[in-house]
C-alpha cells in the first residue's frame, strides 16, 4: 500500500509491520513522533503494543530490554542526547546481546535546530560494536526498521538506527507490506549472558569482539551498501545516509563518478577498498561527525587522498545541504539572492498567558536582591529565559543538571542558588539531584515550574502530573519549606514574598510553581486541575 | 517537471495545512513529493518553513537547493522575505498583507511593501482580511493557497478535492468555508499572476 509519511511515521509503522511488541521513549526533537504515531495507532491499539511514555531514556531502554529478554520485539527511541541518558544500559547491553529483536532509534540534530549540541549517534554504535542502520529517504525508514528487527534477532544484538531532523520531519509516500506477527513470549535458553559479573562479561565480550567479522560480512554483501563504478576516476564518493540525495539532487542520474551509497554499518570495507583503489581522490558526505572520514583519512595529513569535513571541502558543523554538497564537488552555483536586512530574527518565545512567564517575573523582581548570576535551569520550553525579554537564567546544559549545579555552586559558597527545572525535567533527572541536595542540606531553592507536560516536545503527558508534591517530601524535603504556588500575575507579590523566604532559608527549599501548560486541551487542564490542589 | 515551494510564516500559523493540501493533491495525481517541515521549539512564535517538492520524477533532497524554488508562498509579509536566497530568478513572491508582530523590532510596513515590490513577480494580498468576511481568519492559508494556484503542477479539482477530503471530518460548513477561501485567492490573484 503507498501511504504518504512523515519520515518518523514511516519508522514506525515499519517497526508496527515488523511484529513490533512494545516501544519504550521519552519524547525529545526530532524523535518524538515516533512513539506518538504508535500511540495514536488503531493497529497498535488492537495489538496490545505498549506505548505509554517512559520517564527518561534509560528507564526506556531498559524496559525495552526488559520486553526483549521475554522473546518479544521492541523498539526504544530517543534523540541524539538521550542516548548519553541511556548509555549505561546501551553499552552493556552490546555486552549481554538481546532476545527478542531490539531496534534503538536515535535522532540525530545536526544544525542543533532544538538542541544543545550536534553529537554523531554513529560513534556510540561504534562504541558499542553493534549495526547501525542510516536510512537516506522515507522509504528506507520503513524498510530499513523491518530489517532491523531481523538482524537484530539474527545476530542477538541491538540495532542502532540512526535518523536526522531533516529525515524524520519530511513526508514522502512509502510503499508498505504485509504485516508479521508478533513473537511469542519466550524467556531467553540461557540467561547467564544477561548477568554481567566479570567472570561472565569477559566471556561475553570476546563473544562480541569474535562476532565482529560476521557484522562485517553481513554489511558487506548487504542491498544497502552500494558501489557504482563511474567512468570518470578522478573522484569516489562515499554518501552516508542523507549525504547521497545531496549528491543525487546535484547529478540526478548522470553522475560520472564511483558512488559508494553508505546505508550500514560497520563500514563495508572491501567496496571502501576497490573505490580507494579505482580513484585519485574520495569524497566522504556524511551528516554529523566525520566519522568514516576520520576512519579511512590519513592521521598525518599527508596524503590528501580523502577528502570532507575534516580536510575543509565540506563544512566542519552543521548539517548537509544540495549547496554545501554542490560546493564540495566544485560545481559552479549561481549566487542567491540576499535577505534584506529589516527582516529580523523571530526566536521562539513563551506562548501568551505562560505560566513560565509568571515564573520569571516573580524572580526578575529579586533579582537586584540574588544578582544576575545565580540562576541555574534546565532542558525546556522555560529555557527561554535565557533570552530577552526575560534574560533571566544561566544555564541549560543537560537535563536535571539545574539541581546539581545550583547544589555544587552552593558548596562553594554562591547564596543563594536558584534551580528553575520543569514538571518532566525533574521526574526524568532531578530527583537524584535534589536527594544528593537533602541528604547534604545544601542551601539551595529549587523552582519546579509545573505545567504538567512534557511542553516543548508537544505536550505530551507527564509521569510528574500528581505526585511532585509526595515525590519531594519523600526524598526529605522539609515539609515547612516545601510549597505550591499559583504562576499568576494577580499572584506577583504574594509569590516574590514567598521566594524571598526560601532563598533565604539555609537548607534546600522546593517550590512548586503549578499551572497547566496554555497548549494543552481544555478537557486535559480540568482533568489535571483535579491532581492540582494547594492542600 | 519539478516545482519547489517554499511555505513560511510564524509556528501556529497553520503553514502546514497547505503543505498538507499540496502533499493530498500530489498523492491523488500520482506525483512525487518531499515534504519538509519544522518541527519543536520554532514552533512556539518562531519563524517556521516548509519546503515542499513536487515532481513526476523521483525526489532525491528534501530540502530546495538555493536559487531553486519557483515561489515563496507566505502567511506573513516579513516571513517571505526571509527565504529570498531560496528564489529562482524569475519565481514569485506571494504574501498575505496581514503582519503577525510578536517581536519588538517589527519593521515597518512599508519598508517591507517597497522591498516586496523591488521583485517584479510578486503579489501581496490580504487573504487574512477576505478570510474574515467569509467566516473566519483561519482560512487566509487557503486563501493564499488559491492565489498561488496558477503556478502550481496540479489543476484545481485535484486541489479542490484535497481540500474537500482534508476538511472532511470537520463537517460541510469547514469544507465550504475553505473552498469559498481558495476560489477568492484564486479570484484575486487572476489579474496579476497569468
Amino acid at each position: 500500500m503507498r501511504t504518504l509519511f512523515l519520515g518518523n511515521e514511516a519508522l514506525a509503522q515499519g517497526a508496527i509491520d515488523a511484529g513490533l511488541s512494545g516501544v519504550y521513549a521519552y519524547p525529545g526533537t526530532p524523535s518524538t513522533e515516533i512513539t506518538e504515531y504508535i500511540q495514536k495507532s488503531k493497529l497498535a491499539k488492537e495489538l496490545n503494543i505498549h506505548s505509554i511514555w517512559s520517564v527518561n531514556e534509560k528507564t526506556a531502554m531498559e524496559a525495552a530490554l526488559g520486553m526483549s529478554y521475554a522473546g518479544k520485539r521492541t523498539l526504544t527511541v530517543m534523540k541524539h542526547v538521550g542516548l548519553n541518558v541511556a548509555a549505561d544500559v546501551f553499552m552493556n547491553m552490546s555486552i549481554s546481546g538481546v532476545n527478542g529483536g531490539l531496534v534503538v532509534v536515535v535522532a540525530d540534530d545536526p544544525s542543533m535546530h532544538s538542541s544543545q549540541n550536534e553529537q554523531d549517534s554513529r560513534f556510540y554504535g561504534k562504541f558499542a560494536m553493534i549495526p547501525i542502520l542510516e536510512p537516506s529517504n522515507q522509504q528506507e525508514m520503513y524498510d530499513l526498521t523491518r530489517y532491523a528487527f531481523d538482524l537484530s534477532e539474527e545476530l542477538k544484538l541491538p540495532v542502532l538506527l540512526r535518523t536526522v531532523t531533516r529525515l524524520s520531519h519530511s513526508r514522502s509516500f512509502v510503499n508498505t507490506q504485509d504485516r508479521i506477527a508478533q513473537n511469542e513470549l519466550k524467556l531467553p535458553e540461557n540467561t547467564s549472558r544477561f548477568a554481567l559479573i566479570p567472570s561472565y562479561a569477559r566471556g561475553l565480550y570476546q563473544n562480541l569482539l569474535d562476532i565482529q567479522p560476521k557484522i562485517e560480512a553481513i554489511a558487506e554483501s548487504s542491498s544497502n551498501n552500494t558501489l557504482t563504478i563511474g567512468k570518470d576516476k578522478s573522484l569516489g564518493i562515499i554518501a552516508c545516509g542523507l549525504g547521497y540525495n545531496y549528491l543525487m539532487e546535484n547529478f540526478e542520474d548522470k553522475c560520472p563518478y564511483s558512488i559508494l551509497k553508505v546505508t550500514q554499518y560497520p563500514l563495508p570495507r572491501k567496496k571502501v577498498k576497490e573505490l580507494f583503489k579505482t580513484c585519485d581522490k574520495i569524497l566522504v558526505l556524511e551528516e554529523g561527525y566525520p566519522l568514516v572520514e576520520e576512519m579511512i583519512g590519513d592521521y598525518f595529513g599527508e596524503d590528501p587522498k580523502v577528502i570532507g569535513r575534516l580536510s575543509g571541502h565540506v563544512n566542519r558543523t552543521g548539517e548537509l545541504n544540495p549547496n554545501i554538497v554542490a560546493k564540495s564537488l566544485g560545481l559552479k552555483e549561481s549566487t542567491p539572492k540576499e535577505i534584506p536586512a529589516i527582516v529580523a530574527n523571530r526566536p521562539p518565545q513563551l506562548c501568551v498567558g505562560c505560566g513560565h512567564g509568571d515564573v520569571f517575573n516573580a524572580l526578575q523582581t529579586l533579582i537586584p536582591e540574588i544578582g544576575t548570576k545565580q540562576v541555574f535551569a534546565d532542558i525546556g520550553c522555560y529555557t527561554l529565559g535565557v533570552l530577552p525579554p526575560h534574560n533571566i537564567i544561566n544555564t541549560a546544559i543537560d537535563m536535571g543538571a539545574s539541581i546539581t549545579m545550583a547544589k555544587g555552586a552552593a558548596d562553594a559558597g554562591v547564596f543563594p542558588a536558584i534551580a528553575i527545572i520543569g514538571d518532566s525535567t525533574f521526574t526524568h533527572s532531578g530527583m537524584t539531584g535534589l536527594l544528593d541536595a537533602v541528604y547534604e542540606k545544601s542551601p539551595i531553592t529549587v523552582i519546579i515550574s509545573d505545567n504538567s507536560a512534557s511542553a516543548m516536545t508537544g505536550a505530551q503527558d507527564s509521569a510528574a502530573l500528581g505526585r511532585l508534591k509526595d515525590i519531594c517530601l519523600g526524598i526529605g524535603v522539609e515539609p515547612e519549606h516545601l510549597k505550591v504556588i499559583v504562576p499568576l500575575s494577580k499572584n506577583h507579590e504574594e509569590n516574590v514574598t514567598l521566594l524571598r523566604d526560601e532563598m533565604n532559608y539555609k537548607g534546600v527549599s522546593v517550590i512548586i510553581a503549578q499551572r497547566a501548560c496554555v497548549q494543552l486541551p481544555k478537557e486535559r487542564k480540568d482533568f489535571i486541575k483535579k491532581f492540582n490542589t494547594l492542600s | 517537471m519539478k516545482t519547489n515551494i517554499i511555505i513560511a510564516g510564524v509556528g501556529g500559523q497553520g503553514i502546514l495545512t497547505i503543505s498538507t493540501i499540496l502533499d493530498m493533491a500530489a498523492f491523488n495525481n500520482n506525483l512525487y513529493i518531499k515534504q519538509s517541515e519544522v518541527h519543536g521549539m520554532s514552533q512556539r512564535g518562531g519563524a517556521v518553513q516548509s519546503h515542499v517538492r513536487i515532481s513526476d520524477k523521483e525526489v532525491f533532497s528534501d530540502l530546495i537547493p538555493f536559487g531553486k524554488a519557483d515561489m515563496i508562498i507566505s502567511v506573513e509579509p516579513m516571513e517571505l522575505l526571509r527565504y529570498l536566497s531560496y528564489l529562482k530568478e524569475d519565481g514569485w513572491l506571494i504574501t498575505d498583507a496581514e503582519p503577525f508582530v510578536n517581536i519588538p523590532n517589527y519593521p515597518e510596513m512599508e519598508d517591507l511593501f517597497n522591498k516586496i515590490k523591488t521583485y517584479p513577480n510578486h503579489l501581496i494580498i490580504n487573504a487574512t482580511e477576505e478570510a474574515k468576511k467569509i467566516g473566519t481568519s483561519k482560512a487566509a492559508n487557503v486563501v493564499m493557497l488559491g492565489a498561488a494556484s496558477s503556478l502550481l503542477p496540479i489543476d484545481e479539482a485535484g486541489l479542490l478535492k484535497a481540500i474537500t477530503d482534508l476538511f472532511n471530518r470537520k463537517g460541510e460548513r469547514v469544507v465550504n468555508i475553505n473552498i469559498e477561501a481558495f476560489k477568492k485567492g484564486q479570484e484575486l490573484a487572476s489579474t496579476v499572476i497569468k
